[in-house]
């Protein structure tokens, strides 16, 4: 059983895996889509510095979300 | 190649920042025509080039888009185009894909969509000069062989590549791409049944995306018949009960393929280095040095549009005034000549005058835009524009409306949802725009001659402020009543920082003078003479009429007087009513029409309107313009919608009356609302 977290939790630094979603349909397509697809390896670069959104290293680019989108996106430890 | 159509049609696509504008630039210069597509306001960029054998081609820039599975009307547009059905565009020959050396997976994803399409598909491998200097190294060959399609490294910026490209777009015949991203065995049998319904001539690519479809594609359903749908709704269904989700199997089969074709064609360095791009957001997304940068960054660019551009406006100023004394030096002295010189040339001049700041304020948005900033801005403005239900990408139009509302409104396009779109339209143009600092300036002057520069400035700065709060709270109103809406999801693609191609920006800065032109050569033009017959007609029985006398008896005259019950509320004669009909237009005229009711129109001063202003008296010997009246007019010109060309861009921009026109009823409403509060509220306050 490996430790299931969500990715808003995660701090700056972090690297993890992306496990699953509880999204509706059109935030996890669009999510997948930018290439964060299950399975997908990712790393939390910075929070902006009201605390959110957050910006993730993915697929060798940088991607920012929401932290409210970001707890609907389970991951693993990389 | 049709043979109706000897001239070879190539679509340009790829993904927002990857050089896409540049190619489209390196390859046209200036032979380009940016129109509109009919029906939608999606920019449509055409130009001409030849091919390698000096052929002419026509190519499109299509708008940036991350997927064929869209979600904003620019990527329904690009989808639009190359699936063929978009009425009067015909389908391109072939497609050049564009896509960043630096971020392969993610533009691949689109290409890996448009191999789908059956078009002839050229891969663009784009700024490989800055891979390489990232370390990242990439086999084209290997490239080529595993998408199947001809795969060229270029440099745009530096015109390298671009030999190549026209010959591989010259080629007779094309060819199709031999390879796409393998699917479930189950979702290529949907596919291929659901495509054999499909009237289309990419019918297995749209099959896919429809398959792909959830409920919350608002505009999609209503293309295609109940029937189709129904049969969408059902494979769906049995997708589902074969274990595979329809909105992510196609999305996880393509990147599957990209990451297996990267990992046979691109090395990465061991070790990435963190690179200046990244040191450099750590500063400028810093807590205390990011908010800094940006306050500096805004302040500069304030700066420039204000102060830098005053002496152009001035000369502009000066080029109209000389332009009517040269007028009034040929034209006989009468009607046509006052429609010429004070309607024509002095109406079209006080927009004109705009020109400067609005190149300025180009030049800065491509700056911003091009360099990779922007998306910095939109990250740290983010938190802000959610508490009131909009996205980060509001802050741009509503930054630009403070030098005009016009380029703020036209900067909405990027906007994914139709509701937050309309919403940051709608309270853009609170925010306080250049025209109206004539008349801040003005009221300012006669609330208080003689006071400090601090003062001043405070007194200002706090208009500004109110107009930013209006914006805020409507917004949030709006959100939360009329275009109820969910906050919109942010998904931000920060680029690397670049160094901006001059040549880039100054193309735009071009093609947005020329669109501000036009407008102030056809919309404006016809206002200003309209608002100058008001002000003409009738003409005073006695010839001997002052030009004050003359405005009092024309219908804006009248319509002041006759406005009159309907201000007095506010503190207001009709003389004030005037110049409120007046500068209904364009706020600054209201301080020209000031003058020409009291008679001051020689003056090119302003200090003797502000004296005559402050000893203007009603009737009962009471001052007119009390502190209360000066400061519920400023805050009459911060809220209300005293400006008819933004009128006009909100019609084009919504395709229809009913917004602008809601617009002007809740502008003006707050207006009135805010004036009468300021001014009764007061004076049960015990103020004058």
């Amino acid at each position: 059983m490996t430790a299931e977290a969500l990715l808003s939790g995660y701090a700056v630094g972090q690297r993890g895996k992306v496990s699953g979603f509880d999204l509706p349909p059109a935030r996890r397509q669009r999510l997948q889509e930018m290439g964060l697809t299950v399975g997908c390896p990712f790393e939390v670069v910075r929070f902006a510095p009201m605390g959110d959104p957050m910006e993730l290293k993915v697929r060798g680019y940088h991607l920012s979300l929401r932290k409210e989108d970001a707890a609907g996106i389970r991951v693993v430890p990389a | 190649m049709s043979v109706s159509d000897p001239v070879r049609r190539v679509a340009i696509a790829g993904n927002p920042n990857c050089g896409k504008s540049t190619l489209f630039n390196a390859l046209t210069g200036l032979r380009q025509k940016v129109g509109n597509y009919p029906g939608v306001t999606v920019e449509r960029k055409e130009g001409s080039f030849h091919g390698s054998h000096g052929e002419p081609m026509t190519l499109v820039d299509l708008p940036g888009s991350y997927s064929l599975q869209v979600r904003s009307p620019d990527e329904a547009v690009a989808r639009d185009v190359l699936l063929g059905r978009l009425p009067g565009e015909p389908r391109p020959d072939i497609v050049v894909a564009v896509v960043d050396a630096c971020n392969l997976e993610r533009n691949l994803y689109l290409v890996a969509q448009m191999l789908e399409l059956g078009l002839p598909v050229v891969v663009v491998l784009n700024m490989v000069d800055m891979a390489e200097k990232a370390g990242i190294r990439i086999d084209p060959a290997v490239l080529e062989a595993r998408l199947g399609v001809p795969v060229l490294p270029m440099v745009a910026v530096a015109g390298k590549g671009l030999v190549e490209l026209r010959q591989a777009v010259s080629r007779n015949p094309l060819s199709v791409p031999r390879a796409q991203a393998p699917l479930p065995e189950a979702l290529r049998r949907e596919v291929a049944q659901l495509a054999a319904r499909l009237d289309s001539r990419a019918a297995e690519a749209e099959a896919l995306l429809l398959l792909a479809l959830h409920g919350e594609n608002g505009d999609e359903p209503g293309r295609y018949n109940p029937k189709i749908l129904g049969a969408v709704r059902e494979a769906q269904e049995r997708l589902r009960l074969q274990g595979l989700d329809p909105v992510s199997a196609p999305v996880d089969a393509r990147y599957a393929w990209i990451q297996e074709i990267c990992d046979a064609a691109v090395k990465r360095p061991e070790q990435p280095d963190a690179g200046w791009s990244d040191r450099l957001d750590s500063f400028l997304t810093h807590p205390l040095w990011g908010w800094l940068a940006f306050l500096g960054t805004l302040g500069l660019m304030f700066f420039c549009i204000f102060w830098v551009a005053q002496k152009p406006m001035d000369w502009i100023d000066a080029g109209f005034g000389a332009l009517g004394d040269w007028l009034s030096g040929r034209v006989p002295e009468g009607d046509f000549r006052s429609l010429l010189v004070d309607g024509v040339v002095a109406g079209v001049g006080g927009v004109v005058i705009f020109l400067p700041q609005i190149l300025i304020l180009y030049f800065f948005l491509g700056l911003l835009e091009d360099s990779g900033y922007m998306a910095r801005a939109a990250f740290l403005m983010d938190r802000l524009m959610s508490r009131v239900g909009l996205h980060g990408k509001s802050f741009i139009p509503l930054l630009s409306s403070f030098a005009c509302a016009i380029p703020g409104i036209m900067a909405t396009r990027t906007i994914e949802s139709r509701k937050d779109r309309l919403v940051t339209m709608l309270v853009a143009p609170l925010m306080s725009c250049s025209a109206r600092l004539p008349v801040y300036s003005l009221m300012i002057a006669v609330l208080l001659p003689a006071a400090a520069v601090w003062q001043k400035v405070g007194l200002m700065v706090s208009m500004y402020v109110l107009g930013v709060l209006a914006a805020f709270t409507m917004a949030w109103l709006f959100k939360k009543t009329l275009l109820r809406s969910e906050t919109p999801m942010l998904l931000l693609e920060m680029p690397p920082y670049r160094w901006p191609a001059p040549r880039s920006i100054a193309l735009r800065m071009l093609e947005r003078a020329g669109i501000f032109l036009r407008r102030a050569g056809t919309v404006i033009l016809a206002l200003s003479v309209l608002l100058w017959a008001l002000a003409t007609y009738p003409k005073p029985k006695n010839p001997e009429a002052t030009p004050a006398e003359a405005i009092a008896q024309s219908f804006a005259g009248r319509m002041g007087h006759a406005m009159e019950p309907l201000i007095r509320p506010l503190g207001y004669d009709w003389k004030i009513g005037i110049g409120l009909v007046g500068s209904f237009a364009a706020r600054e005229v209201f301080v020209g029409t000031m003058k020409i009711v009291y008679n001051l129109e020689e003056e090119d001063d302003d200090a003797p309107l502000r004296d005559t202003m402050r000893e203007e008296k009603r009737e009962d010997g009471s001052l007119v313009y009390t502190p209360l009246v000066c400061i519920g007019l400023m805050v009459f010109y911060v809220l209300a919608m005293q400006c008819v060309s933004t009128l006009a861009i909100v019609y084009r921009e919504s395709n229809g009356w009913r917004w602008p026109l809601f617009q002007l009823a809740y502008m003006t409403a707050l207006a009135y609302t805010a004036a009468l509060v300021v001014y009764q509220g007061g004076r049960l306050l015990g103020f004058q």
